[in-house]
């Protein structure tokens, strides 16, 4: 196997995008497509942080990743507190079920 | 291969797995809980790429906080003791055809591409530097962050207390 480079990492974060993709394709339950965005973010991550490093761009990568946490932290709250709102008004959160805006 | 190289493999299968782990299983909290170690394991490897500051933050704010708060939106909006907490599936097969298409198209990309890159030199302590980028050449995004994540915890809070009248 050749030595771990910059297309290790890129390949990994593939895989992990496209695995977030199926679960937010697949997945009912709207907790769990919530974890699918949390794999995009990450593989995401992933790819800024590796270019940071093999490419010439001093920090700048790092500092993104970190700003991208904290928009992921931010879409979680968000998110998370419409679910519950969604299972206090349809008692289930089946995002193929629920197709109203209202009651 | 050198220690690099096996621990990078390491970190790697354990996010993969854990990853597949995620979308595949039925119960949702051995999903949640296998997120646990797709995390751990990205912050590996970011430990691996030199970015210490950004797995230690990685760490606090996602296993500490994004996956806590998951797990209780899991644990609110499922009836734990009547009903046993399973999630259905569905377009199995049209995700599968897509998301592997997609795998495929990136990694012939990413191999295909000849990357310019710059031998990576040994890594020093990142925090001093990402601090002083984060108070000049960023400041203004760094602000408006902190204003989103203000919004967000109003907004959060006022969405998920609403009474019915």
């Amino acid at each position: 196997m050749a030595e771990v480079g910059l297309n290790h990492f890129l390949v990994v974060s593939a895989i992990l995008f496209a695995l977030g993709l199926y679960g937010i394709v697949t997945r009912k339950n709207a907790v769990m497509v919530l974890m699918g965005i949390e794999l995009i973010l990450n593989s995401a991550n992933i790819n800024f942080i590796a270019f940071s490093r093999f490419g010439n761009f001093g920090l700048n990568g790092q500092v993104m990743a970190l700003f991208v946490i904290i928009l992921a932290a931010a879409e979680a709250a968000i998110a998370l507190a419409i679910v519950l709102n969604i299972y206090k008004t349809f008692i289930n959160v089946n995002v193929d079920e629920i197709d109203k805006l209202k009651e | 291969m050198n220690l690099y190289d096996i621990i990078f493999y390491l970190f790697a299968v354990v996010t993969v797995v854990s990853a597949i782990v995620v979308v595949t299983s039925k119960n949702i909290i051995y999903s949640a809980f296998s997120l646990l170690f797709t995390l751990f394991g990205i912050a590996g490897l970011y430990v691996l790429l030199g970015a210490d500051f950004v797995a230690v933050v990685q760490i606090m704010v996602y296993v500490g906080g994004i996956l806590i708060l998951l797990l209780f939106g899991v644990m609110l909006t499922n009836k734990i003791t009547s009903v046993d907490i399973r999630t259905g599936t569905i377009n199995i097969f049209p995700a599968l055809l897509g998301s592997m298409l997609l795998l495929c198209v990136l990694i012939v990309l990413f191999l295909s591409t000849e990357w310019v890159t710059v031998p990576a030199e040994l890594s020093k302590s990142t925090t001093a530097g990402i601090g002083k980028l984060l108070l000049t050449e960023y400041v203004l995004i760094f602000e408006l962050l902190g204003i989103l994540l203000l919004v967000a915890l109003i907004g959060a809070a006022s969405i998920a207390r609403r009474e019915k009248e």
